[in-house]
């Protein structure tokens, strides 16, 4: 869980504390994945974590950063949302399509980017409630909406993002990119969205038990299409990072990534319970880390490009199935 | 059945209307051939959908059925390479491919207690990654004419229909094992463990080989399934991509709950012919490629939302009837009587 | 806004004014009256029992205070001002609480956040986690609970805290009354005395309290009147002290209850051992020496907690022995799993009939079936329309599905399942809680039958006339240990002395003075 369970964790000597909680689980292999990544690549006569190294892996974190701390507030909201990949590539066109290579449009193309995105979770969030869609299909239905306008509208990559603003993408302090610290910002925020307000609260209840959280008064359909804005935003957040990564916007640029089952997996990687009420971003994003990670080494190791789907893959059952092992009380 | 099973009829009725308009709307359609391309067209996905029913009526998900068809198809071209004689062990070995891939699913769902979409992810993962690592990147060799027949040859000259596919064959025989198989006790048995895992459990049943069976079920589906891709469309990459969500919307379409333990395995095939059809009607409407996946997405959408509408009124009504006669009358609770 | 203004309220108020009075309350399902017309008043201060069996219409009463249900006629005042709730919420905001019977707390929250959810304090849509924290310390700290802290995680928390919780989370709200639906159902003995305590320091504040329970014990412990209900009506409200347990169940059932069992077992209707325990135990129960022959029921009593449910599931392979001998017909057996139990030819009717003994949304002839597909090899020869009918199922056809029917033709599809397979032994865990009295009567006969055929019964009941009444002899368990053996028709003080752990006799029984 995220910090939120960690000052109860002070708090309230629990008798199953023995075990590290989910979160520190996935920083543990997070910094275990470093030490041995290091010592493999030293080997080879590489640097793992020098200069390019750090970039790269907080280059990648970025834009899996940003979609999965929106699949976070979905998923705990006990919802998920499989359109994120196809909203990412839209998301990145209407940004370099409406800045149009004009310094002037920046803020204006950011706005459409982002308003695209809210529309898209706000219809994906009444498709759940209002019409009792189940999430995974309500959502997989938009995602082949969303392709069908991309396929409809696109060829291939348009627009022009400017110079001024592909910098968003590619300056950096020291070796930390810019555009990390943006994305660690809006980690920041979702946290205290998550911990720390009404909102926050109502989509932990609303994810853990519906019936309850509607019988103590929390509008539940509102919590749950905010849930969903609010993923959509951060998909939106990752096609405009995208797009000033590119210089262009790409219709295929989230689905060829498969930002829809990858952010999935980074937040279950990160102890969320796919079923909702319980995960946070802190957790995310030690599961974004870790992919990051395992992708990083591999590439300075060489290794086949095919093989770190394979080792992705394995990492996220084995992660998981440790988190139910430890499940308190688990009926079999 | 006596009846149909309960949210069932939607997907009929729509499937229904069609295929009729799909004879309205071109001319391929004035003849049987028509329809039993379309069901050549469909066969795949159907018997996909079909084993996906049996892992969604059980409680689970598999997403891992796309890239194993891809898999399979993949494995099929190198192992074969054109190998005429090599055809009927490699037919085999992918089916038992198939069944292991599901065995490894199921076990890491019900063993280690891994949420099956968690697990059928990873394997999605892993069976991309592995292929391609194991031929280097890209497809390789090439599939055997005797491999081939069976996604695109039939039995010729049958009167008024024409060709009759093997492909057609195949589904009608699985589908019709499938839907007695649900008649038996056993087959019941599976969708009262979608239902209420605990109560089987506590009966005494085998919940967890029940489980993984779905998986193996599911598994040996997209192997067959593959076998008639790949002779159907030839080798590639993109054989089997985006087949699992194809296959999860023609359950759901079908009626089925997610969640389990509701639903039957016909209507879930009746799904993915809906689907195939709905396509086919896009195409010969004009609405080809560009928006076709716009309009599925509309039309998935709307059905399902119709369902759930659907269920739900009923559902009031069974439940506000079930309160009356749970509240006894007035005078003589004790009165019970035979049906 | 916490229970702290309570007592200024109440200051100011003429105490002859009751905190609520329902007057000619009637309600309908589907044009089936199930409440005729009822009057109760609450006065501050009091705890007024409201008994009744199952079906009396207790819980639609409660549930219309509630604003859950919308009474048909009849007039609800609260402090003498007429009401008429359309949601739970409005209910609440005019002071009415309510703990249900089943819990609504989140388990992966915190206590706080448990207490204040859809009403977190803070501004902006930010919520003042400190001051959310020291509030539900405060709102704590007033029921007198100290052990329980604000930022806890409520699935670390004992039952009885949860139902703690549970109330202090009804309180927060402005309660003027406390309505509360077998409180005690999920507690230990122990917990109980916690609940009493916080209910009397309620009440002297001036809380009214309405307690909704089937334990007559715990109703003349704690009510200061109590109100009968049969069968959707008013039967009478009198101060507990004028009452007897007797009076009370006659007044609820209308006739002596004992009329309702069938004759027990005589001496040569005995046959064999069908199983026998020496020295069993695992994490929740110890030393357990228990042997149930052919033809015997065997009543096993003992409080929430006790160890009852945990020796059930023990002897049925759901959570085994791990300590122990255990013979099955005269041969050890292991009997690791409900299969094995299963195949060993022991049926488990459990006390969750809808959470682990049915498949709900199956048809009623599947479910059955459920035992005998799912482990081949045993079976009767009867059909499933034999069985139906042999259990007086009323169903509109073994096609309609099980959720759709009562709770007693439910418990009689449990049954009928088991007997598909023709078990030697049977354990039966609650088999009659939730179900009408004609269902009730049916059950009982139908136990007795089967131990009649030969079937070795081991019976669970908290409902003690109900135990006694059926047993040929009685097993108590005090903490996971049998605490000693009863003949047939013993008292229900002989009981309770065993099921608390020592010997303090009475009806009245000041149990959770003594625990303390």
């Amino acid at each position: 869980m995220t910090a939120l369970d960690a000052s109860t964790a002070t708090a309230v000597p629990r008798r199953k504390l023995q075990m590290p909680g989910s979160t520190a689980t996935v920083y543990l292999a997070l910094g275990l994945t470093l030490v041995v990544g290091s010592l493999l690549v030293a080997e080879r006569g590489g640097t793992l974590l020098d200069q390019p190294g750090i970039t790269k892996i907080l280059t990648l974190c970025t834009a899996l950063g940003l979609v999965a701390i929106g699949q976070t507030i979905a998923i705990v909201a006990g919802s998920l949302d499989l359109s994120v990949a196809h909203l990412i590539g839209l998301t990145s066109l209407v940004t370099a399509e409406v800045m149009a290579g004009q310094n002037g449009r920046i803020v204006l193309a950011v706005a459409a980017a982002l308003g695209v995105a809210a529309l898209v979770g706000a219809v994906n969030g009444l498709v759940v409630t209002k019409l009792k869609v189940n999430p995974f299909i309500a959502t997989l239905g938009m995602a082949l909406v969303l392709q069908g306008v991309l396929e409809h509208r696109y060829t291939g990559p348009a627009g022009e993002t400017t110079r001024d603003f592909q910098r968003l993408g590619y300056d950096r302090v020291g070796p930390v990119p810019v555009s990390f610290l943006v994305m660690l910002g809006v980690a920041a925020l979702a946290w205290w969205l998550l911990a720390r307000t009404r909102t926050g609260h109502h989509i932990y209840a609303v994810g853990g038990d519906a019936e309850i959280a509607r019988v103590s008064g929390v509008r539940v359909s509102r919590t749950v299409i905010t849930a969903h804005v609010l993923c959509a935003l951060a998909a939106g957040a990752t096609g405009i990072f995208l797009a000033s990564r590119l210089g262009a916007g790409a219709p295929y640029v989230g689905t060829d990534a498969s930002y829809d089952l990858q952010s999935i997996a980074a937040v279950v990687l990160g102890g969320a319970l796919l079923a909702g009420g319980r995960g946070g971003v802190i957790g995310t994003i030690g599961g974004v880390m870790l992919l990051a990670c395992l992708d990083t080494t591999f590439d300075d190791l060489g290794v086949d490009p095919f093989l770190k789907d394979v080792v992705r893959g394995s990492v996220i059952i084995v992660a998981v199935a440790l988190y139910a092992r430890r499940k308190p009380g688990g009926r079999t | 059945m006596k009846r149909l099973a309960p949210g069932t009829l939607p997907v009929f009725a729509v499937l229904a209307i069609l295929l009729v308009a799909l004879a309205f709307a071109g001319p391929a359609y004035e003849h049987p051939q028509g329809y039993i391309a379309l069901l050549k067209r469909a066969a795949p996905l159907m018997i996909l959908a079909l084993g996906q029913y049996f892992v969604i009526v059980t409680g689970g998900f598999d997403l891992s059925v796309g890239s194993l068809v891809t898999a399979e198809v993949v494995i099929a071209a190198r192992l074969l390479d054109g190998n005429e004689d090599r055809t009927w062990p490699v037919l085999l070995l992918l089916i038992g491919f198939g069944a292991l891939v599901g065995l490894v699913n199921g076990l890491i769902s019900t063993v280690l207690e891994v949420p099956s979409f968690i697990t059928t992810l990873g394997m999605l993962l892993i069976l991309e990654g592995a292929v391609f690592l194991w031929t280097d990147g890209a497809p390789r060799g090439a599939l055997t004419e005797s491999f081939r027949q069976w996604g695109r040859m039939g039995f010729e000259d049958v009167p008024w229909i024409g060709q009759l596919p093997y492909s057609v064959l195949i589904l009608l025989a699985l589908g019709t094992a499938a839907a007695l198989f649900m008649r038996t006790g056993m087959g019941r048995l599976v969708l009262a463990v979608g239902d209420n895992d605990t109560s089987v459990r506590l009966a005494g049943g085998r919940v967890r080989t029940i489980r993984t069976l779905a998986f193996v079920v599911s598994g040996i589906s997209a192997a067959v399934a593959a076998i008639l891709l790949g002779g159907f469309s030839g080798v590639s990459a993109q054989v089997g991509g985006g087949l699992e969500f194809e296959a999860i919307t023609a359950v759901v379409l079908g009626g089925v709950a997610l969640g389990g333990g509701r639903g039957s395995v016909v209507a879930a095939m009746a799904g993915a012919l809906t689907l195939k059809a709905l396509f086919s009607l896009l195409n010969l409407l004009g609405i080809s490629g560009a928006l076709e996946s716009t309009v599925q997405g509309v039309i998935i959408v709307a059905a399902v939302a119709y369902a759930a509408a659907d269920t739900g009124w009923r559902d009031r009504v069974l439940r506000s009837k079930a309160r009356s006669t749970a509240q006894p009358g007035p005078p003589a609770p004790d009165v019970v009587t035979t049906s | 806004m916490t229970v702290v203004t309570l007592s200024k309220r109440r200051s100011g108020e003429d105490p002859g004014t009751p905190v609520v009075r329902l007057t000619g309350i009637r309600k309908s399902f589907q044009g089936n009256e199930v409440v005729h017309g009822v009057d109760l008043e609450l006065q501050p201060g009091e705890v007024h029992a409201l008994v009744g069996e199952n079906g009396a219409g207790k819980s639609t009463l409660m549930k219309c205070l509630a604003g859950i249900h919308a009474p048909d006629q009849g007039t609800i005042e609260i402090d003498g001002v007429v009401r008429r709730f359309r949601s739970p919420r409005e209910a609440q905001e005019a002071g009415v609480a309510i703990v249900h019977q089943e819990f609504t707390l989140l388990p992966h929250r915190t206590v706080a956040e448990n207490l204040f959810l859809g009403r977190e304090p803070g501004r902006f849509g930010r919520v003042d986690k400190a001051g959310m924290e020291r509030r539900a310390g405060e709102v704590l700290a007033d029921l007198g609970v100290t052990s329980i802290r604000p930022s806890a995680v409520v699935s670390g928390l004992s039952v009885a805290q949860q139902q703690i919780v549970e109330i202090a989370k009804a309180l927060v709200l402005d309660a003027r009354v406390l309505a509360m639906d077998e409180p005690t159902a999920a507690l230990a003995d122990a917990e109980v005395a916690l609940l009493y305590d916080l209910v009397r320091r309620l009440t002297g504040r001036g809380l009214a309290v309405l307690y909704v329970s089937h334990r007559l014990p715990e109703v003349f412990d704690l009510s200061s009147r109590i109100t009968v209900m049969k069968d959707g009506a008013h039967v009478a409200t009198e101060p507990t002290g004028e009452l007897t347990t007797d009076n009370v169940v006659r007044l609820m059932v209308g006739r002596p209850l004992n009329a309702l069992f069938p004759d027990l077992a005589a001496a040569e209707e005995l046959g064999k051992e069908r199983i026998a325990v020496a020295g069993g135990g695992n994490a929740r129960i110890h030393d357990i020496d228990l042997t149930i022959r052919a033809g015997e029921v065997v009543g096993l009593a003992g409080l929430q907690g006790s160890g009852r449910s945990a020796l059930a599931r023990a002897l049925c392979g759901v959570a085994p022995f791990t300590r122990g001998s255990y013979q099955v017909e005269g041969r050890p057996a292991r009997i690791r799993s409900p299969r094995r139990a299963v195949r060993a030819g022991i049926a488990f009717v459990t006390e969750d009939r809808k959470g682990e003994g049915l498949a709900l949304r199956q048809t009623v002839q599947d479910n059955v079936l459920l035992v005998r597909r799912s482990v081949s090899g045993r079976r009767t020869r009867s059909t499933v329309a034999d069985l139906l009918r042999e259990m007086t199922v009323v169903a509109a056809s073994p096609a309609s599905e099980v959720r759709l029917l009562s709770g007693g033709n439910q418990q009689k599809v449990v049954l009928a399942k088991w007997l598909a397979v023709g078990p030697t032994v049977l354990v039966v865990d609650e088999p009659t809680r939730g179900i009408d009295i004609g269902a009730k009567a049916t059950i009982y006969q139908l136990i007795r039958d089967l131990a009649r055929s030969g079937v070795a019964v081991l019976l669970i009941s908290s409902e003690l006339p109900e135990l006694i009444g059926m047993s040929d002899r009685l097993l108590v368990m005090h903490r996971g240990r049998i605490a000693g053996e009863l003949p047939p028709q013993s008292s229900e003080e002989d009981v309770m002395r065993l099921a608390t752990g020592h010997g303090q006799p009475g009806e009245n029984g000041q149990s959770e003075e003594a625990e303390s």
